[in-house]
């Protein structure tokens, strides 16, 4: 049990920094959490969030500055090192053992022994009812950790470091992947985490949250500190314009675009299980913005439309031609993109350089007489790459190593070196930084504004509201409802995200 | 910015950004691959067995070396391929003798030579698409599939012919088979490997196809969202394989002057430790077929100088198998090493760690300065599986 008293000094940065060769990753990195408190740490993508927490893990060994636990330099070599102080990480997605029970996973390595040696199950099984009767959160111990959400995964996580007993616990982007149910729970056990004198840190990209949930925040920006305040001193403007070192004027640039003729049609589009009789437009010119929960079937619907899965019944058309199903080669040759939602597993290849990843999508039409040369594709990655600004010194760098809005950035130049007619975007922001979050709205109003037909899914709603010309709201597979820009408010939204009747198209 | 969509706009555009194409000039890409490490082990190991065993500087040996290697060198183009994807095909030297064994008893029934060679050809295109129907279709691992086959086939290949040989074939193809270009030391049969040489080198390297098999080797569901027809390439790569074994098939029987159903016996396992040992990733997406070529010619060319100082066949496994483990091993462990050197932060972590010859002396170039703080190394997102 965490027994120092509220307001004591739990962990101490101070000027701590890393380089990676002649990349200074972190210059001069400071951060002071005391216990009993939940403390938000904020940055874009590359102010050097990831790295910090890699040297609290143990996983980085600092070059410069002091590090302090409870008022004790230390110096950890491994990450097993620090979690024998009680510092415990909570990653964005855990790295569970699938086969393995729920207890066996919390028991990894260190399970109770009984006589002779054996493990001693029914210890570990009341341990870990325990856990979870403690956080008030209903996992079975004895189900598989296969097949649970990634916000279960967390909580197995969590209670992994309450018994451990870890007096610092580390969430790094826990809720990018939640759903707002799980989001208020997760919150919920945090709060009770921190009542208990536990020190939490805690990073994420959206304010609502950090505004809601922790109590003090520390800004960085480009590797170094930038501020420490009570969360009641500051408002999300003046954070947005420390993050940035700018004033954010519009987070959502949209422009007003001429709205043309129907570009894609899905009619009909049914898979049995996961969406039923989908019927949607979008016109060139115009961003409708694809709401609901997570897994709703949003996905789903765009991925069988270009072809990836398959459904049951219904037509795909671009520009009044049908798309053939299960065949994206033929739904890129016709028009359309899709810059999926899992960056990282579908949209890039990491272990590839940027350009082939660039001109991935369009290898067949860069080829003459059969023929394709590197150099070909180095001319076009270039062009894309420069247009889009993304942000690497060299071409034939892995896709891998860049920043996640990096990432994106390379996935949508792929995509748009197709020069399609439809773009479809899947949570095009999800993880990235407001400064290139801003940069990705305004790539997509423009796209718009030339004409393109935009069919962006997003689980933020400021994005959604923010961004689309036209709102459709998917509940459990089916069209809930469709809302103008004028109608589409939070509550009309999420009315029909979640409750089917009543909502009227 | 001004139109993103249309191209003609860029040229009048100013480019926010100016990139290099490459970390590191051509020449040490090419001189620090793995291909050329290949190539210089096969040139030190001609140059020492020359200086040190009897015999072996003779044009002679060379002449032998390529018969002999020439199935090898043959099925190993195509095998590549299948393994770049992901994927293996063990029933490579099966499909040898089933087309080893069609031929011959084929011409033995009175079919005329060339429309037995065809026949054969075609068993092997069949063995192919069998594979690949099991592996793309119906959704199997190809190792499991292909040990299955690789039974299947030999079990036909045995029970077409039993114990019996067909030893006689006209002695024009028997004779070309076993003959030289010209007055050259080397075997006619490089001229056919030559031309599939270099098909394939063109197909996998500078062709959309060949873009393709390396994205499904390194990522099959990024593949799949660019428009890759992964089953098909899969399928087609597949038959690849057992036409070129029908083939390599064809020609032992012609070599050897003789159709059995034990012919190429265990050769699988030869082609594919050539393949792994010439630097191709056993895991798929990495690998090319020049450094391929050179494995096949260094295992033949131990074999060989083993073999004329009097070593037995059982030594020759040995050290052909130690040199595949300690290659294989070798390049895990320098990827291991350089990737925990990347985690501690040694050197700089954009650098490509696949090379045999870039033990990470921290190349930095001027270019690489100061400009990209904020970029690729802060905020990889989590690299610590």
């Amino acid at each position: 049990m965490a027994t120092a008293a509220p307001g004591t000094v739990a962990l101490e940065l101070r000027d701590v920094s890393k380089t990676f060769g002649q990349v200074v990753a972190l210059s001069s990195g400071s951060l002071t959490v005391t216990t009993g408190s939940i403390h938000a740490l904020v940055g874009e993508n590359g102010a050097g969030k990831s790295t910090m927490v890699k040297i609290i893990a143990g996983l980085y060994r600092p070059d410069g500055g002091t590090y302090a636990l409870f008022g004790e330099a230390v110096d950890f070599r491994t990450t097993a090192e620090a979690k024998d102080a009680g510092i415990a990480v909570i990653y964005q997605e855990p790295t569970l053992f699938p086969d393995l029970s729920v207890t066996e996973n919390i028991f990894m390595g260190r399970q109770p022994r009984g006589r002779l040696g054996r493990i001693d199950r029914k210890a570990m099984d009341t341990e870990a009812r325990a856990l979870f009767a403690r956080l008030g959160v209903p996992i079975d111990p004895e189900r598989p950790a296969d097949g649970l959400s990634i916000a279960d995964q967390q909580i197995i996580e969590i209670a992994k470091a309450i018994s451990l007993d870890a007096r610092v616990l580390i969430m790094d982007e826990p809720t990018a992947a939640l759903s707002g149910v799980e989001v208020e729970r997760l919150m919920t056990i945090a709060r009770a985490l921190r009542d208990e004198g536990r020190a939490l840190v805690f990073i994420s990209h959206r304010f609502d949250e950090v505004f809601s949930l922790c109590d003090t925040i520390t800004v960085m920006r480009d590797g170094a500190y930038v501020s420490t305040d009570r969360i009641a001193d500051v408002t999300v403007d003046d954070i947005v314009r420390r993050l940035v070192g700018r004033d954010v004027d519009d987070l959502y640039p949209k422009q007003e675009a001429e709205i043309g003729e129907v570009v894609l049609e899905i009619s009909g589009l049914t898979r049995a299980g996961l969406f039923h009789d989908v019927d949607l437009q979008v016109r060139r010119g115009e961003i409708v913005g694809l709401a609901g929960l997570v897994g709703a079937g949003r996905s789903e619907i765009v991925q069988a439309a270009f072809g990836v899965d398959p459904y049951d019944a219904g037509t795909v058309k671009v520009n009044g031609k049908k798309v053939p199903p299960n065949d994206p080669a033929a739904a890129i040759r016709l028009g359309i993109a899709l810059v999926p939602e899992d960056r990282r597993k579908h949209g890039l290849v990491l272990d590839s350089t940027i350009t082939r990843n660039i001109t991935m999508a369009i290898r067949r039409r860069l080829s003459r007489a059969g023929l394709l040369s590197s150099g070909a594709e180095v001319t076009t990655a270039r062009d894309w790459a420069s247009r889009l600004e993304v942000k690497t010194t060299t071409l034939d760098t892995l896709a891998g190593t860049l920043s996640g809005g990096n990432q994106q950035k390379v996935v949508l130049a792929k995509w748009l070196s197709t020069r399609p007619d439809v773009l479809i975007v899947d949570e095009p922001t999800r993880g990235i930084d407001v400064g290139t979050k801003a940069e990705v709205h305004r790539l997509l109003s423009e796209l718009a504004g030339e004409g393109m037909a935009v069919l962006m899914i997003s689980s933020e709603l400021p994005e959604v509201l923010g961004m689309a010309d036209r709102v459709v709201v998917v509940h459990e597979g089916r069209i809930t409802a469709e809302l103008n820009r004028e109608d589409a408010t939070p509550e009309a939204v999420m009315y029909a995200a979640t409750n089917t009747q009543g909502a009227s198209a | 910015m001004t139109s993103l969509i249309h191209p003609s706009d860029t040229s009048t555009q100013q480019r926010a950004r100016t990139y290099r194409d490459h970390q590191r000039p051509l020449w040490q890409r090419v001189l620090f691959s793995r291909d050329v490490a290949v190539w210089a082990a096969l040139v030190v190991v001609y140059l020492y067995a020359s200086a040190t065993v009897p015999f072996f500087d003779r044009p002679i040996t060379i002449t032998y070396l390529l018969l002999d290697v020439a199935p090898i060198l043959l099925i190993a183009l195509p095998m590549t391929l299948v393994i770049i994807t992901g994927e293996i095909d063990l029933s490579v030297a099966s499909t040898v003798a089933l087309a080893s064994v069609s031929f011959g008893v084929l011409y033995d029934k009175g079919a005329p030579i060339v429309l037995a060679a065809v026949a054969a050809l075609l068993v092997g295109v069949v063995c192919g698409a069998f594979n690949g129907f099991l592996v793309t279709v119906v959704g199997l691992p190809s190792l499991a599939v292909t040990i299955g086959t690789l039974a299947l086939y030999r079990g036909i290949a045995v029970g077409l012919l039993g114990t019996t040989a067909i030893t006689d074939f006209p002695d024009g193809w028997t004779d070309w088979a076993r003959g030289r270009i010209g007055e050259s030391d080397i075997p006619s049969i490089m001229i056919p490997f030559a031309v599939l040489a270099i098909a394939f080198i063109i197909l996998l390297h500078f062709t959309a196809f060949g873009r393709g098999v390396y994205a499904i080797g390194l990522s099959e569901g990024a593949a799949r969202f660019s428009g890759i027809r992964v089953e098909r390439t899969k399928l087609i790569l597949f038959v690849l394989a057992g036409a070129v074994s029908a083939l390599a098939g064809i020609y032992y029987t012609l070599r050897y002057g003789s159709a059995r159903g034990d012919n190429a016996n265990g050769m699988e396992l030869q082609v594919i430790a050539a393949v792994l040992l010439g630097g191709v990733s056993i895991f798929g997406g990495r690998g090319a077929l020049p450094g391929v070529i050179a494995g096949v010619l260094l295992i033949g060319a131990i074999g060989s100088a083993l073999r004329l100082a009097d070593q037995t066949a059982d030594v020759i496994n040995i050290v052909t198998g130690l040199l595949l483990v300690v290659s294989v091993v070798g390049s895990s462990v320098l990827g291991w090493i350089s990737s925990k050197r990347r985690r501690r932060g040694a050197p700089e972590p954009q650098h490509d760690s696949t090379g045999s010859g870039t033990t990470g002396s921290g190349q930095t170039e001027p270019g690489n300065t100061l400009t990209d703080t904020d970029g690729p190394v802060g905020e990889r997102e989590r690299d610590d599986r």
